[in-house]
């Protein structure tokens, strides 16, 4: 057991699984060499050779098609975009064939790939580097997106990504890749794609977030001094509703924390479902503290637009006290 | 297809490959009118002014008053300040996120680029855009934008608009033409093939410029391109007359882009250069540049251009010593007043979040107002 960071956790879980299953291939702009503009992939290059950790020119239409392709071919494609905004080029080939790719064969062909992209603010750079499109790819049918928040989750969750049969957007929050440290095993886990966490458990409010945020709300609960129970979703899409219905049934009150833009976010879909499974034990109409349905601004306004722990308990005030 | 004109010292590491290559065709035009002597000084007047505002920026960087990103233009000064007097003041430029240059040699007047990056009110997107957004309307400067190569199809664009207005609307000959500038990474990019593609089919008057500084990042234009000791064959491939110009020299640049930049003009069509130069910096500030050698980044910034053009005017006694220092102290001075003045200039307040979205106010939106530099100025 060590104490890594989320760098360290997802670096380990690649090396575990590339050296298990020579499917897996790791392709992107400065992944090799240089090891990543985050340094995630460190080292893999020298340990893999360049056949397998493949330094791809700057084009992310192309490195996500051609991965799509590995994949459809049986390889296991696992390629990196530098950051969130930088899906834009690659939004076609992620969502007119990787996402429709198992439903347009019926099943002939799939694509096995995981995207990692660094994703969310948090590190003062500007709009289309502290992006959170989390909700874009979730409204695509057949894309699965996950969001760890933290060392140990990033490491389970990255392995089943890794062996899972559809396409998965695994997307890294850049504002904890070296803030925070946990205990993550050497040994081999997986944490199931589509099962949330229970991060705390309360009586009288649920906090649904996942991501960076979990750690601003975990810091607003502590704050606010009562009994709240706190969701990390881990996956974004498939949702474990079941768990959340859970917790709100119980409770009686929701605030859902996300960075991205308010309109139609994914708070927009949990709440739904909310008002549909738990409509009969809701003492308050679920709450949302998020962005703001603007560009995301550079730096001084930054810490603004992200919702704070300040924020957040504003909102499960706001809630309780209604 | 042509060569320029060739860069003046031989050099054992050469990042851009084999720079001879395309040479065998002849300059189109071989014309090295001698250039006034007070433009020359202006003209180092404009490096020198880019080269302290970088040099200053990376300190600003350091003490943590810029944040998120900052990419330093730092050995490739000769290009912008070459490249926009080449051109007439209306004719449109866009460019990448490696912008401080362009802005400065624009016109725009330091502060609001410095307060730009500090993220105060005062920059010239109101402090919400940083390094990688300059805009100045009135120097028809249409950014800075930070996706890699999805400038040029807006380059193309303006070029496009540039032919509309005079042929079609005013039914008279093209008389402008839009720079478009990208590096050379960027030639990796699907978005620049479709625009070549379309200004080469349509005729569309953009000189699409590719600051070629042999890296894309970590990555050399060898590891990341191919046809990298040639990329006018990528141009040509669309129709679109290909130039190899010598970055590194001003009067190279502004004597060869002033010729291509006519042409263009004149028969209202695309051209492509492979501007060869190097940066001297890393990428951005946090590079540790291990992908290349000190020797090789010794040899290209012994070849400084800012010194190669203060040799040409030395050589010439057009440079004493005394309007140097004169020189010097003003540049100081002002990028010195640049930052005190960004210090001073206000944070956004927050209720610029909702601003500048949409012109109608509605819910949260609350309009949307121009940035001070603008106010009040005449922006046709
Ligand atoms: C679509 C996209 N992909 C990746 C990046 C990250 N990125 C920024 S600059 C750069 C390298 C660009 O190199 P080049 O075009 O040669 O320009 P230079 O930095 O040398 O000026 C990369 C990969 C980006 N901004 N946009
Ligand atoms: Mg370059």
């Amino acid at each position: 057991m060590a104490n890594l960071t989320l760098v360290q956790a997802i670096n380990l879980a690649l090396i575990q699984e590339m050296e298990k299953d020579d499917r897996v291939i790791l392709l992107g702009e400065d992944v090799g060499n240089n090891g990543g503009v985050f340094r995630v992939t460190e080292g893999l290059q020298k340990r893999f050779g360049a056949n397998r950790v493949v330094d791809t020119p700057l084009a992310e239409s192309g490195i996500i098609g051609t991965s799509i392709g590995l994949a459809m071919a049986g390889l296991r494609p696992v390629p990196e975009i530098q950051f969130e905004g930088f899906l834009g080029p690659a939004y076609d080939q992620l969502c007119s064939h990787a996402a429709r790719m198992r439903t347009r064969t019926r099943g002939a062909f799939t694509v096995p790939m995981t995207v990692r992209v660094p994703v969310g603010g948090g590190i003062h750079a500007p709009e289309l580097h502290s992006d959170s499109p989390e909700a874009f790819y979730t409204h695509q049918p057949g894309l699965k997106v996950v969001m760890p928040s933290g060392p140990y989750d990033a490491k389970g969750l990255l392995i089943s990504a890794l062996r899972d049969p559809d396409p998965v957007i695994f997307f890294e929050p850049k504002r904890i890749y070296r803030a925070i440290r946990e205990e993550v095993p050497e040994d081999e886990y997986t944490i199931p794609i589509g099962k949330a966490r229970v991060v705390c458990e309360g009586t009288d409010l649920t906090v649904v977030s996942w991501g960076a945020s979990v750690i601003q709300c975990m810091q607003a609960i502590e704050a606010c001094g009562r009994s709240v129970e706190l969701i990390d979703l881990r996956t974004i899409y498939p949702m474990d509703m079941e768990t959340v219905e859970a917790s709100v049934s119980k409770t009686g009150r929701c605030v859902i924390v996300h960075e991205a833009p308010r309109t139609c976010g994914v708070g927009s879909e949990v709440a739904t479902q909310i008002m549909e499974k738990c409509f009969l034990h809701l003492e308050a109409p679920v709450q949302r503290v998020t962005g703001f349905d603007t560009i995301m601004p550079y730096y001084k306004l930054e810490l603004e637009y992200l919702p704070d722990a300040a924020r957040i308990q504003r909102g499960i005030e706001d809630c309780l006290a209604y | 297809m042509s060569m320029l004109s060739e860069p003046s010292t031989s050099r054992p590491f050469d990042v851009h490959g084999k720079p001879g290559e395309r040479t065998s065709a002849p300059a189109t035009t071989g014309r090295r009118d001698p250039v006034d002597p007070a433009l020359c000084r202006q003209w180092l007047r404009d490096m020198l002014m880019i080269r302290e505002f970088e040099n200053r920026c990376m300190q600003q960087y350091q003490d943590k008053k810029i944040g998120g990103f900052c990419h330093i233009y730092i050995g490739q000064e000769a290009i912008a300040v070459g490249c926009t007097a080449a051109v007439r003041p209306n004719d449109p430029i866009v460019t990448a996120y490696r912008d401080h240059g362009h802005a400065l040699a624009r016109g725009m007047a330091a502060r609001h680029c410095m307060a730009e990056m500090f993220g105060k009110i005062g920059g010239c997107a109101k402090g919400k855009g940083g390094s990688m957004h300059m805009f100045d309307r009135e120097h028809h400067l249409y950014g800075g934008h930070g996706i890699v190569g999805a400038q040029i199809p807006l380059g193309v664009g303006l070029a496009f608009a540039c032919k509309y207005m005079d042929e079609v609307i005013d039914g008279r000959p093209n008389s402008r033409v839009a720079l478009a500038f990208l590096g050379d990474g960027a030639l990796n990019q699907g978005a620049i093939h479709e625009a070549m593609n379309l200004a080469g089919l349509f005729d569309i008057p953009c000189v699409i410029i590719c600051e070629n500084n042999g890296y894309s990042m970590g990555t050399s234009i060898h590891r990341g391109t191919t046809m990298g000791h040639d990329i006018i064959s990528k141009a040509i491939g669309y129709g679109i007359d290909g130039y190899v110009v010598d970055g590194m020299d001003v009067l190279s640049v502004y004597h060869d882009m002033s010729a291509i930049v006519e042409k263009c003009r004149r028969e209202s069509r695309p051209a492509f250069v492979d501007m060869r130069c190097y940066r001297f910096k890393g990428h951005s500030m946090s590079d540790p540049r291990k992908y290349r050698t000190p020797e090789e980044e010794n040899q290209y910034t012994s070849d400084d251009p800012i010194g190669r053009l203060k040799l040409h005017l030395e050589e010439r006694g057009e440079l004493p010593e005394a309007v140097l220092k004169e020189m010097q102290k003003e540049i100081r001075d002002e990028v010195r007043e640049a930052i005190a003045w960004s210090e001073a200039s206000p944070e956004p307040p927050m209720s610029e979040l909702y601003h500048d979205v949409f012109v109608e106010p509605h819910g949260p939106f609350n309009g949307t107002s121009l940035p001070q530099m603008l106010q009040g100025k005449d922006l046709r």
